[in-house]
């Protein structure tokens, strides 16, 4: 066992010098410069000051150079400062990082909980009324552009109803405000992001909850159970559903590492300050240590995330293993 | 019945308030209070003003430190730090004479080395500022006394004046640390009119007022800059009254009436002006004919009414209206689509072949227009230029790049047939810069490459004396060649559109804006919104 993880880890060791390298050279190869931006075209900033600034950066060294030394610093966890601002990066992600943990943490387990009721409902009514009416909303959902969504739900509730706040996460006398209170305030900030960065996804998994409950239900031991005489309730949620799940857990993995990632335009629309901006404005600022250290972050999440999925499956199954 | 109740009752609280307001005439105690709450698309970098480039951090720059002097609300020039300044020795020296009991925000008194270091940062090399070029220009600073510095020039630079409007920051926090890595950057102090209370970032900066400012205590508590990143929802914000001001687009300021119920409505003319510019090292773009046809057949006045709905101006000139040296006389641009062909044909362009496509001296012509992604207006421009220069048979294509990709793969590199762009300006009308023929290097601001002999000797001469009489006859004479020599096809100045709440009080729009007496703008008591414990 203890051979197989250790390989396991060692196999890692060159991807991760491939996803350095990848990262840098995407960032390198893609045309533009970190003072064009901020700068915009300002004659009040000489060219020579943007050559000054350039050097400051190191990025007037060779390519190779840049590389190395970037390198060098990745591998004691010194992902540089922001040429933005000049605030390390790691401090940089490490506070937005919990924003938007807690966003995607929300939605999922929102997508969750409301795709199951969906998929039940439709699968156990089948060509009824309510089948056909939560498909029809859930299509209308996935088909809707989040940005007008969320821009419509504002109207909605934060103008006419005046029931939720427009944008933020949190309101200004937050600070002050009691513990219960600062939960209240939260929520109702979170409210509209969650719902809208939920509806997309929440079509197409309530669709696999639907189909695969209808499979389970065509199945032998499901016909034992009524034969049993449990009511339909029982064999549903007793037996059917914790089966017909399986393959939505399997996705639902599958977008963790996701949840690192953040959504610009959900983020840009509620004022949510989240990963998804962060890495976005970066972009566009060719802010490259905050870039390459988010991309380096996610990469390296995401291969962590795989090697505890094979690890896992090696405990669960022996003969994985000795492959 | 009922109706009649209500109006009584209006009635009654009109009187009340009426009498109210004579019996107790606001004393200037009463002023003092609330919270104005301002947004922004994008989050400050630096509070440190020799770091930060971006408008985001310069504007909370700007109330929380000071220059040595500052535009007034008529654009001249006064004392800020500085009680008075003296140009000697036609602008070789510069003296300023600091004021005195002027204090940081932590207590210590702010004196001439504070100033001296501010002028060290700016020219040393390991600082990461973009401004150092105007100060490498010094050639000697000289502390006279705590409150009396000289500088002195190699040569006669009129901006160079305007350059000790860069905010000073104070040698006390920043001495012996690394500027560019200090704290405080985030933890800003000034000797401005507001002091940093909390900077969450990308959610909000709170600004709290100086008791203590030379000017006296501004009357609004607090100054809050929210990160509110989509115009849309800063708009909806407006309307749900949780914003105090909001900069608007023109068809944002064409909403309806019942947006703007609590807000007033600004409109003022920017620094900046948009235009079509040609590649000048490629034919026939170099030829000044080629450019004055294409001053004719472009019709500016569609531009501005259909880009931006009316709110701006048609430019004949890279001198903003509001602007001491835009001459006023120069000619007009007018929309004659016959006179472009005229001028076409003199320089060899022909419909040869009778497809309504004119060629260039026997071959197809269609030239490229580029622009960068994000910007509307820009977008909206072309297609109209397009549009009018399909009407005289000439062809073009609109391609859109990404900004930094456009500045770095097709500027630098001189890769473009024709661009439209905008420049930013100074309220120094010096733009030497942009037009003067020395400037065409690859990463220099003349990437159009305009090239004219006398227009080089005055953007010269105009930046070498002081005298604003002499200035301006150089800069008029500049305008009046660019009308015969155009170097690109000036399209329009925007307007800056603001709504502000109407709460607020003691506002005197001025051609610097609305902001320049903001420390005197205050709320009647009674219409305060935010106490100081409720943000």
């Amino acid at each position: 066992m203890l051979s197989y993880v250790s390989r396991r880890l060692l196999y890692s060791i060159p991807i991760i010098i491939g996803i350095t390298l990848i990262t840098f050279f995407i960032m390198y190869w893609t045309p533009g410069k970190p003072t064009d931006v901020s700068m915009e075209l300002n004659p009040k900033i000489s060219a020579e000051a943007k050559e000054r600034l350039l050097k400051l950066y190191g990025l007037d060294k060779p390519v190779y150079e840049q590389y190395w030394n970037w390198l060098r610093r990745i591998a004691v966890l010194d992902f540089g400062n922001s040429f933005k601002d000049g605030i390390p990066v790691i401090s940089k992600i490490a506070q937005r990082l919990p924003a938007t943990l807690l966003l995607n943490f929300l939605s999922l387990g929102f997508i969750f909980i409301g795709a199951t009721l969906i998929g039940v409902v439709c699968a156990v009514k089948k060509g009824g009324f309510w089948d056909r009416f939560l498909t029809f909303l859930v299509f209308l959902g996935f088909s809707t552009p989040s940005f007008w969504a969320a821009l419509i739900l504002m109207i909605v509730f934060g103008l006419w109803l005046g029931w939720l706040p427009i944008s933020g996460i949190v309101s200004f006398r937050f600070y002050e405000l009691s513990t219960l209170g600062k939960v209240l305030d939260l929520t109702k900030h979170l409210i509209l992001p969650v719902f809208v960065s939920s509806i997309a996804s929440l079509a197409a998994l309530s669709r696999y909850v639907r189909s695969s409950l209808m499979d389970t239900l065509k199945q032998d031991y499901i016909k034992t159970a009524y034969a049993k005489g449990l009511s339909q309730k029982d064999v549903v949620f007793g037996h059917a559903l914790k089966n017909a799940l399986l393959p939505l857990i399997t996705i639902l993995c599958l977008s963790i590492p996701g949840l690192i990632g953040g959504s610009f335009i959900i983020e840009t629309i509620f004022s949510y300050p989240g990963m998804g901006r962060l890495g976005y404005e970066a972009i566009i600022a060719r802010d490259y240590p905050v870039i390459m250290g988010i991309g380096i972050i996610s990469a390296f999440l995401t291969l962590a995330g795989n090697i505890a999925a094979d690890i896992l499956y090696a405990v669960a199954d022996p003969r994985i293993r000795y492959k | 019945m009922k109706r009649g109740v209500v109006v009584l009752l209006l009635f009654l609280f009109a009187c009340s308030n009426q009498s109210s307001k004579t019996v107790l005439p606001a004393s200037e105690n009463e002023k003092y209070g609330d919270a104005f709450i301002v947004a922004d698309l994008s989050d400050a970098s630096y509070l440190n003003p020799i770091l930060a480039s971006d408008t985001s951090s310069s504007q909370i720059n700007s109330m929380i430190f000071n220059g040595l002097i500052k535009y007034d609300k008529d654009l001249k020039i006064v004392g800020d730090l500085a009680e008075s300044f003296q140009v000697l020795d036609d602008g070789l020296v510069l003296i300023f004479k600091l004021r005195k009991n002027i204090v940081w925000h932590d207590g210590q008194p702010f004196t001439a080395r504070d100033v001296e270091f501010t002028y060290k940062a700016l020219i040393n090399p390991d600082v990461q500022t973009p401004f150092s070029s105007m100060y490498l220009l010094v050639k000697d600073f000289i502390v006279v006394d705590d409150y009396t510095i000289k500088i002195v020039y190699d040569k006669p630079f009129a901006p160079n004046l305007e350059s000790w409007g860069m905010g000073i920051i104070p040698k006390h926090i920043f001495e012996g640390s690394d500027i560019n890595t200090s704290p405080a950057n985030r933890k800003p102090i000034g000797t401005g009119p507001y002091k940093l209370d909390t900077w969450d970032p990308d959610q909000k900066i709170v600004l709290i007022a100086n008791d203590d400012y030379f000017e006296g205590r501004p009357f609004i508590d607090r100054y809050i800059v929210r990160v509110v990143p989509d115009q849309s929802v800063q708009f909806f914000e407006l309307r749900n009254e949780s914003l105090d001001a909001v900069s608007l687009s023109p068809d944002q300021w064409n909403a309806y009436d019942s947006f703007f119920t609590h807000y007033d409505k600004f409109r003022q003319p920017m620094f900046s002006v948009t235009f079509l510019g040609f590649n000048m090292r490629k034919k026939p773009f170099d030829d000044k004919r080629f450019r004055l046809a294409i001053e004719y057949a472009v019709n500016k006045d569609d531009i501005v009414k259909g880009v931006l709905l009316g709110f701006g101006s048609k430019a004949n000139s890279p001198f903003p209206p509001q602007s001491w040296a835009a001459n006023n006389e120069i000619a007009q641009s007018q929309y004659d689509p016959q006179k472009a062909l005229e001028l076409l044909k003199e320089i060899g362009f022909e419909d040869i072949d009778n497809d309504g496509w004119l060629e260039y001296q026997g071959s197809p012509f269609s030239f490229s227009i580029t622009t960068n992604q994000g910007n509307k207006q820009r977008e909206l421009s072309a297609q109209i230029i397009q549009e009018n220069l399909k009407k005289i048979g000439i062809k073009t294509s609109i391609r859109i790049i990404e900004f930094s990709t456009f500045i770095n793969q097709y500027i630098a590199k001189r890769d473009f047939d024709a661009l439209i762009m905008g420049w930013s300006l100074t309220l120094d009308p010096d733009q030497h810069d942009l037009w003067h023929s020395s400037q065409m290097g690859e990463k220099q601001y003349n990437f159009l490459s305009y090239k004219n002999q006398r227009v080089d000797e005055l953007l010269v001469y105009g930046r070498s004396v002081f005298d604003v009489q002499k200035r301006k006859r150089a800069y008029y004479e500049i305008q009046e060649i660019m009308r015969q020599d155009p170097p690109c096809i000036f399209l329009y100045f925007p307007d800056s559109l603001e709504a502000l709440h109407k709460r607020f009080e003691g506002i005197e729009p001025a051609p610097s804006g609305i902001y320049h007496n903001f420390i005197k703008w205050y709320v009647p008591k009674t219409q305060m919104k935010y106490g100081m414990g409720e943000i």
